[in-house]
């Protein structure tokens, strides 16, 4: 689909590009969009479209049929989106196979399949730009109206399921390169730096720590050959934001990482990308190829002199990777176990190189802060906590799917609002966000703001943003008993105390479990717990006993109910 | 796998960084497994030690050294998989397909008689929403029921009898 353009070499040629890749979302004939990332693929999005395509063939209809990524309603896919000239795009819900040939009847009639129509856009903010649909079908609920999008703020979802994420064309219609072209015609790599530290933006990955900080630490090292690394090594059990992300916006992350290359001043950027998302990988490697093509990604990009590529490296299968120094090992080759810090990445990284390691999400703040201002995205979320934050809402909760909003919007919002409660009416009693190195949160705490430091202070912490939803029946002292289970599978081994220490923990809970645990095994678990905290080498050991932790600070009277049990 | 693609795989990586798990991995997508043959190759290839490439090979989950099935079920452990229930799906699986329940270290991987599945098990796919999930193959199934198990087995091949008995103590 792209490649219809020229290189692109002056910001007069992007936007040319634009104009033309606005024809491809509104093309002046209807549009039919199939929403296929993992998920949608999976519940029959491959067959829908397959079959849509027969019939559209078949009847030689003027209609254009494209894949888009996800929109995040999980629980409704497959989801298809519609646009006819002049009418506002509508979005169906839950379409199977049998349901193509009445949609492109309708379609034909100018109208949609109101049966399986969830709700309808007249005109979507992009952000970087905006898209005006058209007005009608006034029978088909708003957008704003559906509770589960309604209280969502999309600025990093805010393409996810409606532009094709295998064409640049559209990226670059709804905004996109930009703010990358802008920032390396017009703007010095310390300007660039300084936007970035006015926003406040903060790490995604889990810590919080100021992006545009360690973009100055890194350019300001010593060494001219340097890297810029986007870790998306998604690890977390129960989290697949960064995958979304890749699957249904690649441009976005590599515009966002393109810019972080420019401010940092090095020609060489890495996406150490785990290897189960194998759609992600694909689509990224489309992505950088057809920036390649356009002369975005390359030498003498624009000929401002900035020349910048982009390459992928595939974790394997090894959470602790996570961690910077064992991500930078694994890249080398080696196996990923962590090094003592300092020295920092930042000082010595990959190949011994100062480097830059940042989250999917972080990058792709990026693009939006630099097209709209500091100002403007301190404006959304809270003081020190700026913008949104994606979280994948899943578990025991009625609305599953990807949800971004403010940072500073309560568990409550998210869980009760957002998410409807619990799956099949049932009482939420806890979520657990942060994945093995975060904690339980009880659901009396759910007034608590999402931010990086209420969450530290309820002894849970953000992560990169699975909020995993517990019910009445989930039953707490296996949740921190399988959580221990996998940090002991996936401790490197190098240092004692996580190593032993976890390995003890899971003793102690399986103790529990099976009824034969004492009082005094419990006040094992903390003081065990506290040791391995201190004294562990990196992340994964300083923060694995928080589930247990937790789940003994909120839930203590399960525990204390095996022990009476057995005895 | 022929030479041609042995240096088809080694010519996608021409720079140093991600280069040997680039390779391995693709060697284990391609094969299922990483060949014995092939771990000398890539050790001649990249002049690196065996001994270096199998600490490699046992240290990351995603590698393995031994040939599995025709059909690769691999069942996810994530968090919401594990609250929905991946533990019935997976000891369904076993008993299905009359396999041992030992996964006391996390890492699992079994291969019925016939050799004609291998159960795995992953800690995350990223597919949560869907949770439980597994994939067979490059099918992934989500929202799974241990009582739909039989249903998706018998779509490559199992015809459901002989290949072993239910094992006693699975939580069905």
């Amino acid at each position: 689909m792209a490649g219809s353009a020229m290189p692109i070499q002056t910001p007069g040629d992007l936007v040319k590009a634009r104009e033309s890749g606005l024809l491809k979302l509104k093309p002046g004939r209807p549009r039919i969009a199939v929403g296929l990332s993992t998920c949608g693929i999976a519940v029959g999005g491959e067959r829908l479209i397959e079959r849509l395509k027969e019939i559209i063939t078949a009847g030689g209809h003027d209609i254009d049929l494209v894949r888009v990524g996800c929109i995040g309603f999980c629980k409704e896919e497959p989801i298809v989106n519609i646009t006819i000239p002049g009418r506002p795009l509508v979005i169906l819900h839950r379409v199977s196979p049998d349901d193509a040939e009445a949609i492109v009847k309708s379609v034909l009639n100018g109208s949609v399949l109101e049966e399986k129509a969830l709700c309808k856009v007249s005109s979507w903010d992009h952000i970087t730009g905006s898209v005006i649909y058209g007005t009608g079908f006034d029978t088909i609920p708003d957008y704003h109206d559906i509770t589960f999008f309604g209280r969502q703020t999309k600025v990093i979802l805010r393409d996810a399921g409606f532009i094709n994420p295998e064409d640049i064309d559209e990226y670059i219609a709804v905004g996109g390169y930009q703010a990358f072209v802008s920032a390396i015609t017009s703007r010095s790599p310390d300007e660039v730096i300084d936007i970035v530290k006015q926003s406040d933006l903060r790490g995604r990955g889990g810590a919080g720590f100021p992006a545009g900080l360690k973009w100055e630490i890194t350019r300001k090292a010593k060494g001219h050959l340097k890297y810029i690394v986007c870790n998306a090594d998604e690890g977390d059990p129960g989290a697949y934001m960064n995958r979304n992300e890749m699957e249904s916006d690649p441009h976005m992350l590599i515009e966002g990482l393109l810019i972080g290359a420019y401010a940092i001043g090095t020609p060489d950027a890495l996406i150490y990308i785990r290897a189960e998302y194998p759609l992600a990988i694909e689509r990224l490697k489309k992505a950088i190829g057809q920036a390649r093509e356009y002369g975005l990604v390359g030498e003498n990009i624009l000929g401002t002199g900035f020349s910048c590529d982009i390459q992928l490296a595939t974790g394997a299968g090894a959470f602790v990777c996570g961690e910077s120094t064992a991500l930078a090992a694994s890249i080398e080759g080696k196996t990923g176990r962590p090094r003592p810090r300092p020295p920092r990445l930042t000082d010595s990284g990959v190949w011994g190189r100062p480097t830059d390691l940042n989250n999917v999400e972080t990058f792709c703040n990026v693009p939006v802060i630099l097209a709209r201002g500091a100002e403007w995205y301190r404006g959304i979320g809270a003081k020190g906590n700026t913008g949104t934050k994606v979280f994948s809402l899943v578990g025991k909760v009625e609305n599953v799917g990807m949800v971004e909003v403010p940072l500073g919007t309560t568990l409550r919002t998210i869980v009760s609002e957002i998410g409807d409660g619990g799956a099949g009416g049932k009482a939420v009693k806890a979520v657990q966000t942060g994945g093995p190195s975060g904690g339980c949160i009880p659901a009396r705490l759910f007034d608590t703001p999402v931010d990086f430091e209420h969450l530290n202070e309820a002894g849970s912490m953000m992560g990169s943003g699975g909020i995993v939803v517990m019910d009445e029946d989930t039953d707490m002292v296996d949740i921190a008993r399988y959580f221990i289970n996998f940090a002991t599978s996936e401790s490197c081994g190098k240092c004692v105390p996580c190593r032993e220490g976890l390995k003890h923990t899971l003793l102690i809970l399986n103790k529990i479990v099976a009824g034969k645990g004492s009082s005094a095994d419990l006040a094992m678990l903390e003081s065990l717990s506290d040791t391995i905290q201190m004294t562990s080498l990196c992340g994964l050991g300083q923060t694995a006993p928080n589930p247990v932790l937790t789940t003994l600070k909120y839930f203590r009277e399960e525990y204390e109910a095996l022990i009476k049990e057995g005895t | 796998m022929d030479d041609t693609t042995f240096h088809e795989i080694i010519s996608r990586y021409p720079s140093p960084s991600g280069r040997i798990l680039g390779i391995l991995r693709d060697i284990q997508i391609q094969e299922g497994y990483i060949p014995r043959d092939l771990l000398n190759r890539v050790s001649e290839e990249l002049n690196e030690p065996v001994s270096r490439l199998y600490s490699l090979i046992t240290f990351y989950s995603f590698f393995s050294l031994h040939p599995v099935g025709e059909h690769m079920i691999t069942v996810c452990m994530g968090t919401p998989c594990h609250v929905k229930g991946a533990e019935k799906i997976l000891g369904t699986l076993q008993s299905l397909l009359g396999l041992p329940g030992e996964s006391s270290d996390g890492k699992y991987s079994e291969t019925t008689e016939d050799d004609m599945f291998t159960v795995e098990i992953a800690r995350c796919f990223g597919a949560c929403s869907m949770a439980p999930v597994i994939h067979v193959d490059n099918d992934l199934y989500g929202y799974v029921t241990p009582d739909q198990i039989p249903d998706i087995l018998s779509r490559y091949g199992w015809k459901g009898t002989g290949i072993g008995k239910p094992q006693k103590g699975s939580d069905l």
